[in-house]
């Protein structure tokens, strides 16, 4: 049987309620929303937190909606309503090809947005999706509220830059009219973390990439991105071989290893190939054509 | 800690660790052993029950998190004495050989046919992919589903009265 060690319970009703917990039990307890990834941790002992803090209560933090030119996604809500957003689905089908794919619709139904960019699996899906889009995430602690580039927001595989006093509350988006994204993930079977994965935006101007954003998954990439493939891309037009020469250069920023998922070379060559395919698709959606 | 919750209609109470997953809170504490236990890693899917309306992983839930929430496990599926079309129908599609998987099958296809009735085959084995059979016995399982909403289709609506 694989049961957590002990620890101690503690549920929040509010955001101030959960800092409040925060700051009296110091950096040894850790906020609980799905978890799904944290619990699962807890039984192998990789994570030993001395207090839970149950956030399920924080309901206000669940919610999708447009807020001036960004999407406001709420960081309590769940894959579950993620996936069957209409609002996401109209400007950034990237969410619903990512969220299909993340474990099954049972987990959907528990993990949240804020848990999966706070666990920080370097497998997981919407870290690169946020990299990808430029998001911003809204962090919160007693002495006010700061914003972190969605670029800068992991240190490392499991590590955020939130700190063991704050808390995650919303994920930003900005609107891009005229753009197209998509995801595209490779997994050993249904509902399994990545071999690799890539994803994309494209914004046209006529023909022309006038911007452009690329996340990769589960392969080394720092930050969960490629600015330098983006770079390849932005200012020219969405021709084929373009859109392949960026993708050469995103599998150029990954730095994949070798593990139970498959060796380097596969996940570098899944990398840049993914990147085509995302590429590809979010440049047929931005033309408004394809699914 | 001390836990209430309401489990297939009735109000409980228990003192409990905070560590207990709710899957061994309602097996161990209530006896409830429909629900089974697998493989604890929030994979095979044989432990969901609803919590709050919504089928979860209970292996991967605590006790404690269900505080002042609602489930409701299989064996609520017969309260009206009578067998759930559902469970009807894994009967008359042979929709279990060792039978493991069956509560989770249950309570997700529930779940399913309350927001789909009329669901399609890839719908159903979409909404089931986060439960496995090791029997492999899917192909039986999706007929049996399908019956189910068939059955449903055909009957008045649970609740509903039948006027002569």
């Amino acid at each position: 049987m694989q049961t957590p060690a002990p620890f101690a319970y503690e549920r929040a009703g509010t955001v101030d309620d959960a800092l409040a917990l925060l700051e009296q039990h110091g950096p040894e307890a850790r906020l609980v929303a799905g978890g799904h990834s944290l619990l699962p941790m807890m039984k192998l002992r990789l994570a030993r937190p001395e207090v839970l803090i149950d956030i399920n209560d924080l309901t206000d933090l669940s919610y999708i909606r447009l807020d001036g030119s960004e999407i406001a996604i709420g960081a309590m809500t769940r894959h579950a309503e993620l996936l069957d957003s209409a609002l996401l689905a109209e400007h950034y089908a990237i969410f619903a090809d990512a969220e299909r794919v993340i474990a099954d619709p049972l987990v959907r139904n528990r993990g949240t947005i804020g848990g999966s960019f706070c666990q920080a699996d370097p497998s997981e899906d919407l870290a690169a999706v946020g990299s990808a889009l430029g998001a911003t995430l809204v962090v919160r602690g007693t002495g006010g509220t700061r914003t972190v580039a969605a670029r800068e927001f992991h240190s490392g595989p499991y590590e955020t830059v939130v700190a063991p006093n704050e808390i995650l509350t919303e994920v930003r988006v900005p609107l891009r009219p005229g753009s197209g994204s998509a995801y595209e993930k490779v997994e050993r079977r249904a509902g399994d973390w990545a071999i690799a994965a890539a994803g994309a935006f494209v914004t046209l101007d006529g023909d022309t990439v006038s911007d452009v954003g690329i996340g990769l998954t589960a392969v080394g990439a720092e930050h969960f991105c490629a600015p330098t493939a983006e770079d390849t891309l932005r200012g020219q037009p969405a021709t084929d071989e373009n859109l392949a020469a960026a993708a050469e250069a995103a599998a150029a920023a990954a730095n994949p290893s070798t593990d139970q998922r498959g060796p380097a070379d596969y996940k570098r060559h899944l990398a840049g190939e993914l990147a085509r395919r995302a590429l590809g698709r979010a440049v047929a959606r931005a033309r408004g054509e394809g699914a | 800690m001390q836990v209430t919750m309401t489990v297939n209609g009735t109000e409980v109470t228990r003192d409990v660790e905070p560590r207990l997953l709710l899957v061994h809170f309602v097996r161990d504490h209530l006896g409830l052993t429909g629900t089974h236990w697998g493989c604890d890693t929030s994979n095979c899917g044989t432990c969901v029950l609803w919590m709050d309306g919504e089928p979860v992983k209970s292996c991967t839930v605590l006790a404690a998190m269900a505080n002042g929430r609602s489930i409701r496990t299989v064996e609520d599926l017969d309260a009206g004495g009578e067998l759930d079309p559902l469970q009807q129908g894994f009967m008359q599609c042979h929709g279990l050989q060792c039978g493991f998987c069956t509560p989770g099958m249950l309570m997700t296809a529930r779940w399913l046919l309350d927001h789909n009735p009329d669901p399609s085959e890839a719908e159903i084995r979409d909404a089931i992919s986060g439960n496995f059979c090791r029997c492999t016995g899917y192909e039986n399982i999706v007929r049996s589903v399908r019956w189910a909403a068939e059955q449903e289709a055909q009957a008045p609506a649970e609740g509903e009265e039948v006027t002569a």
